[in-house]
């Protein structure tokens, strides 16, 4: 009864909601709410692809034959994982925090889905055209850190802690060299729109920001050099922020059986699980987009060619996708060939070359945008 | 004004990925430093050494086994040595020939076993595949010559169970020649991965001095830097008919005796099994391999303590005889035992991830530590 009641006073706030602004339209709200749900959609079925990517490239790596069971070459594996993890109980130990406990997971993956908002799958479409987006990227990764220490903190658990303590640390100090590279970026393009920022960069590959975007000014050639550093910094420095391999100390399974989600049963972890492949996505995408020009096709467009234009958004996002991949599988690679750094060699990584490179970078990329 | 503190105790075990096996260690942290380490042993006690005090001799060969289940070869050998001791028998110069392949071939998959685990301890789980993969080469050749690929009852005290299968010469040369580029590849993969010397050099160094004041022996004595091995300094069985090199840590990436040293000197050691294989495979002679095993094993009285070279060190046998068809007493001088009683020295003000590094560099195994 409570729950219809309070269905009952949410339609008529609705209702009232409309007739006291009538400037807003339901047909506005609507197609807010189908927007925002859209990547939702695109991330559920790159994480479904993505999970038994891993698991496969893993194995050709590795000399194995990885799963083969469920499906034609185990491409079912992914979704019976799901219906197993549907399945299972869900347990909250007594022990446990339990509004913070319940509540951590979603947090990290709202924090991974966020993310996204930002990100131009093509020139039609992006969730929200807003102009700090690369602003806003780096505080929707703060999110998730704050999820993370959350389910770390409320699982009490020895190993739950020491895994997020150790999480907070690393995301807090490769946001610097991050935000240092963005900086960069945003010094020569002057926006911090994504979409603004990939339109940019559009034409031949050589206009993007990794060949000192575009144009064919003098600048452009001694860019190049300063942007290879910057997106090599970019690229450890997000692979941080997404806790792979090198970098997975906060879920090391040797030493920390499984950091900040040791606690975690059911379909709660299956949220971790969701959001840490979320976020490779997420963080491949923003490093395409900031430097490979995002979802521009390195060589023109058939639709353009053939003058067929519903054609060019569709091969825009196969870049976007491609590129997102790409890196994706990059990380895959990186995660099952290097061992694990030692939390304070990441430091060390981070503090004592980072950022001073990225410092460096930053103050001459400057100088030659003021020349 | 300093803020009160207070240390961390965490139980590392007995059900902890990276303890191999069920051990625990009891981490007193200040932060994630390490003060103090106590290892507690027992999980696994199956009274080996009373059960033998009611078993005649040639029964207790089985239990051998299932102490250095790794290293099972190895085992029985130790105590056909002791046996053949106390009995003073004289035997067929194939049985020994044997017996040296039979125990270097151990050595080998035991090295890959504490590379392989070492490597996934330190997060690259490759390396553990590729090693797990060349073991299982060794283990079919142990399946054709006894059945069995772990617990063998192969060398009994007088003989061998059974002889070569007619295929075992060629295979094992075969091994032998696909052996040697494997050893190179992992070396391209690990051992001189930044990372992987970043975490293993300089990290729980073992002076000299203190290696041999604990009785530490195998190759973490040798990775300590002093050339100590029973095949060289105590021959036994034929090993002095070999011409091998007993390789000792170098300090190459750091200090001599730290963890790089000790995972090196096991590299190094494969390289030197495969040469005694082959040389034992040139010199095999033809015999019986059954004809000294004695009827009944009935010894004077009297005690014996002979020792082997194991893959973790030194193996020893005590054997006290009171004329009857059982030992009096047994007793077991394991390796992985006393090599494991340096832990709280190592540990010493490194870092949690560092007890994980150090404790596989150990590499014990807990059937032995038990027992």
């Amino acid at each position: 009864m409570i729950i219809y009641d309070l269905l009952i006073k949410f339609v008529n706030w609705l209702q009232s909601f409309f007739v006291q602004n009538p400037s807003v339209l339901l047909s506005d709200v609507l197609a807010m709410i189908i927007s925002a749900a859209l990547p939702l959609i695109f991330v559920l079925t790159f994480v479904l692809w993505a999970v038994l990517a891993e698991r496969k490239v893993s194995a050709w790596m590795q000399d194995r034959v990885g799963p083969n069971r469920t499906g034609p070459h185990g491409i079912l594996q992914t979704v019976a994982d799901l219906v197993k993890l549907l399945q299972k109980e869900d347990i909250v130990a007594s022990e446990n925090d339990k509004p913070l406990f319940n509540l951590a997971p979603v947090l990290v993956f709202s924090g991974a889905y966020m993310a996204f908002a930002i990100i131009p799958f093509s020139f039609a479409y992006i969730g929200s055209n807003i102009d700090l987006g690369l602003i806003f990227f780096v505080a929707a990764s703060g999110f998730v850190t704050a999820g993370i220490l959350m389910a770390g903190w409320a699982s009490n658990n020895k190993y739950s802690l020491l895994g997020a303590m150790r999480s907070a640390a690393q995301i807090i100090s490769y946001e610097i060299p991050t935000l240092l590279v963005l900086v960069t970026i945003i010094m020569i393009t002057g926006t911090t729109n994504l979409r603004t920022l990939s339109e940019m960069q559009t034409g031949f590959f050589w206009n993007w920001m990794i060949f000192g975007g575009p144009g064919l000014s003098a600048a452009k050639f001694l860019f190049i050099p300063f942007m290879f550093i910057g997106f090599i910094i970019l690229y450890i420095s997000t692979l941080a922020e997404v806790n792979r391999t090198p970098f997975d100390i906060p879920e090391a399974e040797s030493e920390l059986v499984s950091g900040f989600h040791t606690e975690y049963s059911g379909m709660k972890f299956a949220m971790f699980f969701l959001s840490e492949y979320a976020n490779m996505f997420a963080v491949s995408a923003l490093v395409s987009a900031v430097f490979l020009g995002g979802y521009q096709s390195p060589f023109g467009y058939i639709g353009n060619l053939l003058h067929i234009t519903w054609l060019v958004p569709i091969e825009q996002f196969f870049w976007f996708a491609f590129k997102g991949i790409f890196f994706v599988l990059v990380q895959m690679w990186l995660r099952w060939t290097l061992p694990r750094l030692r939390v304070d060699q990441l430091m060390a990584l981070c503090w004592k070359y980072l950022i001073p490179i990225a410092f460096v970078n930053l103050i001459i990329v400057g100088l030659i945008t003021v020349l | 004004m300093a803020i009160k503190t207070e240390e961390m105790v965490l139980n590392m075990g007995p059900q902890h990925p990276s303890t191999h096996g069920v051990l625990r260690l009891e981490l007193v942290l200040e932060g994630e430093i390490i003060q103090k380490v106590t290892p507690h042993i027992g999980y696994l006690h199956r009274c080996f050494e009373k059960h033998c005090e009611a078993m005649t001799y040639p029964q207790i060969v089985p239990y051998t086994d299932r102490m250095d289940y790794l290293a099972a070869m190895g085992n029985e050998f130790g105590y056909a040595v002791a046996v053949e001791k106390l009995l003073g028998l004289e035997l067929p110069p194939r049985v020994e020939y044997i017996r040296v392949i039979m125990a270097e071939l151990q050595r080998i998959a035991s090295h890959l076993v504490a590379i392989g685990t070492y490597g996934a301890d330190i997060g690259a789980m490759t390396p553990f595949l590729f090693a797990f993969r060349d073991r299982e080469v060794v283990l079919n050749l142990f399946e054709i010559t006894c059945g069995a690929r772990m617990l063998y009852n192969y060398i009994w005290p007088g003989g061998l169970s059974h002889d070569l299968h007619p295929d075992f010469v060629r295979l094992a040369r075969e091994f032998c020649v696909y052996f040697k580029p494997k050893i190179v590849e992992m070396n391209n993969l690990l051992s001189t991965n930044r990372i992987f010397i970043e975490r293993t050099a300089n990290v729980g160094v073992l002076p000299l001095e203190t290696a041999i004041n604990y009785g530490i022996t195998g190759p973490m004595l040798r990775g300590s830097g002093f050339k100590w091995d029973i095949r060289k300094d105590d021959p036994y069985s034929v090993y002095d008919k070999f011409d091998f090199d007993i390789p000792v840590g170098t300090g190459k990436h750091g200090t001599v005796g730290d963890c790089w040293d000790r995972y090196d000197v096991r590299i190094r050691e494969m390289e030197e099994s495969v040469k005694i294989i082959e040389q034992a495979l040139d010199q095999l002679p033809e015999g019986n391999v059954t004809s000294a095993i004695p009827k009944r094993i009935k010894p004077v009285v009297g005690s014996v303590y002979a020792r082997v070279e194991n893959p973790r060190g030194e193996l020893g046998y005590f054997i006290m005889s009171n004329g009857t068809t059982s030992p009096y007493r047994i007793k077991v001088r394991g390796p992985s035992f006393v090599n494991l009683g340096i832990m709280d020295v190592l540990c010493k003000n490194h870092m949690v991830a560092d007890v994980i590094a150090i404790l596989g560099s150990v590499d014990i195994v807990l059937g032995e530590v038990d027992r």
